[in-house]
């Protein structure tokens, strides 16, 4: 045989060992998380608040993890939303293709989306107590916010670029301001903003370097913003560190919980954009 | 009526210039704050101190910055190492080679990496990782390991840039032009001297830039790593030994650190070296890989 012949099949039995080992290692995390986390979950520990001694294995759920999460997730996706939108616009429809400004701004938001967030917590944290703000489910999910903007930003950005010109154009030739146009360019991207709001979510109910500074933990859940609230990743990652089994074991289960949110977030993010982006004009 | 409309329409169009100014801006105020808050403790440690001691004992003013860098470096090191090979290959794979029916598989599997929390790899990791290590891997090399190692970290952290890594590559590759592939097939190459020599020659530059931003990502990874890394504060000196990255430090000190007015400030500044270090590392990369896209 050839050189070139034999080297391509090696390179070959390589390339297939690292796609084996990529579906491997992906099987195994679920495997491992799932099996885990069935072992051990309770109905008791999904809808039950901490009880007395809950961190040295007496009985208590947490609850107050999940809505904490809830809470933070809902409030700050949706203030990202309410902030992102009118950036996107601007950079698609205000701005010319060749806009300096607008090169800046996404290399900007390109940026931010890369720090990584204890740096975003570290930083809230300290804006925080210049505004003489307590941990709190607020400060939870101002860092949050700021956390997934960029998200948010980056991703419908990629959406809103494919947008044809033509229509922009036609829209324009008719009379319409920019501003008129905009209910074309929704409608248009709506798929867009779905997806992008589902990756937002699943990166905010993830998050747990940013909300540990800023929005504290608590056993019960809070009723005003001012409280502390507990989060599903800090929940996991402290019961994780006792000692006790049965502390441990509650933590494999709010890991499940975990999972199962995000795989959900991520099919149905799937989902919308295999189903709806089929019509877009092209 | 025109008027209105016209009027309504410059109206909108600055409040949206004024929401982007002001989101920009925060790039800028976040390493202000950083700065002004790790202040105090460049007026009693030089920065070169800082950087090059490795002593760390917070309470008797000891700030030696050069443990929680060598634990950063290695473990970044590490998961590039592991990560780099296997995402090329995996990219050259699903671009050059694979079935329909085999990218149906890969691609929601990557996505299912790239959308799960860091505190799960971490949860993984204790799980799987960690046991490995210091069962099976760690006997044959030293006498004792604890598995909570550098090693961990730096195989968990591959994993977690592995989807970026592959996203990015399997982008760059696709949109190498089936011509010069033709052109080179046409030579008699093989698809294996074609992927190597063409498609990723032409995509050097792009993958140049996306390992930047793996690395700028494995930088700041937080949660996963203090779960498995073993958080001692020294340098490590081979794979098996305990180390305490940049940003474990921050997190596991967050409480305590209010006590003391020049621990928050030397905690503030590894933040703030975080920040610019990662600034530095996104803002290279980015401008790559936009010149990339806007040759094509």
């Amino acid at each position: 045989m050839k050189k070139s012949v034999i080297k391509e099949k090696i390179a070959q039995s390589f390339m297939a060992i690292a796609i084996v080992a990529v579906l491997i290692l992906v099987v195994s995390i679920i495997w491992t998380i799932f099996s885990r986390g069935f072992s051990c979950i309770t109905w008791e520990m999904v809808t039950s608040l901490p009880g007395g001694g809950f961190y040295i294995g007496k009985e208590g759920g947490f609850l107050n993890a999940i809505v904490g999460s809830l809470y933070i997730v809902l409030a700050s996706t949706a203030i990202g939303l309410l902030i992102s939108i009118p950036i996107v616009f601007y950079l698609n429809v205000f701005l010319k293709e060749t806009s300096k400004f607008a090169y800046i701004a996404r290399l900007a938001f390109d940026v931010l989306f890369g720090i990584p967030s204890i740096v975003y917590g570290a930083f809230a944290f300290t804006l925080m107590i210049y505004l003489g703000l307590k941990t709190s489910l607020l400060g939870g999910i101002i860092v949050t916010t700021l956390l997934i903007i960029p998200i948010f930003i980056r991703s419908m950005d990629e959406v809103a670029k494919t947008f044809p010109k033509d229509l922009l154009e036609a829209s324009f030739s008719l009379g319409a301001t920019r501003l008129e146009t905009l209910g074309i360019v929704v409608r248009q991207i709506a798929p867009g903003i779905a997806t992008a709001t589902l990756l937002s979510v699943g990166r905010a109910i993830g998050d747990a370097a940013g909300v540990m500074f800023t929005a504290g933990f608590s056993d019960s859940i809070p009723t005003s913003f001012t409280q502390q609230a507990a989060t599903l990743p800090l929940s996991i990652f402290f019961q994780l560190s006792a000692p006790q089994i049965e502390v441990q074991n509650r933590a494999y289960a709010a890991a499940l919980v975990l999972t199962i949110i995000v795989l959900v977030i991520s099919l149905l993010g799937r989902f919308i954009t295999n189903h709806f982006s089929k019509n877009r004009l092209k | 009526m025109n008027k209105l409309r016209i009027i309504k329409d410059r109206a909108t169009g600055a409040i949206m210039a004024t929401i982007t100014i002001v989101a920009l801006l925060l790039v800028i105020v976040m390493g202000i704050g950083l700065y002004l808050k790790s202040a105090p403790i460049f007026a009693e440690h030089s920065l070169w101190d800082l950087l090059t001691a490795s002593s760390w004992r917070p309470f008797k003013n000891e700030f030696g910055f050069l443990p929680f860098f060598m634990g950063t470096i290695w473990v970044t090191l590490i998961a590039i190492a592991i990560a780099l090979p296997l995402s090329l290959l995996t990219a050259i794979y699903l671009t050059e080679y694979a079935h329909r029916i085999v990218k149906r598989f890969v691609f929601p599997a990557l996505d299912i990496l790239a959308s799960l929390p860091s505190v799960i790899y971490g949860v993984w990791g204790t799980l799987i990782i960690v046991p490995w290590i210091s069962d099976t891997l760690a006997p044959h090399f030293v006498d004792f390991s604890a598995g909570y190692t550098t090693l961990a970290a730096g195989i968990v952290l591959s994993i977690m840039v592995l989807p970026l890594l592959v996203s990015l590559f399997v982008e760059l590759f696709s949109s190498v032009s089936d011509e010069l592939r033709a052109a080179s097939y046409s030579l008699g190459s093989t698809r294996w001297q074609t992927a190597i020599s063409v498609v990723t020659k032409k995509s050097l530059p792009g993958i140049f830039a996306a390992v930047v931003l793996a690395i700028s990502r494995a930088l700041g990874e937080t949660i996963a790593v203090l779960m498995v890394c073993g958080n001692l504060p020294q340098i490590p000196h081979s794979l098996f030994d305990a180390c305490y990255p940049l940003p474990a430090l921050i997190a596991n000190n967050y409480g305590e650190m209010l006590s003391l007015p020049l621990y928050e400030a030397a905690l503030m500044f590894a933040a703030l070296i975080l920040f610019f270090v990662v600034l530095l590392f996104n803002v290279t990369s980015r401008v790559i890989l936009y010149r990339i896209e806007k040759q094509q």
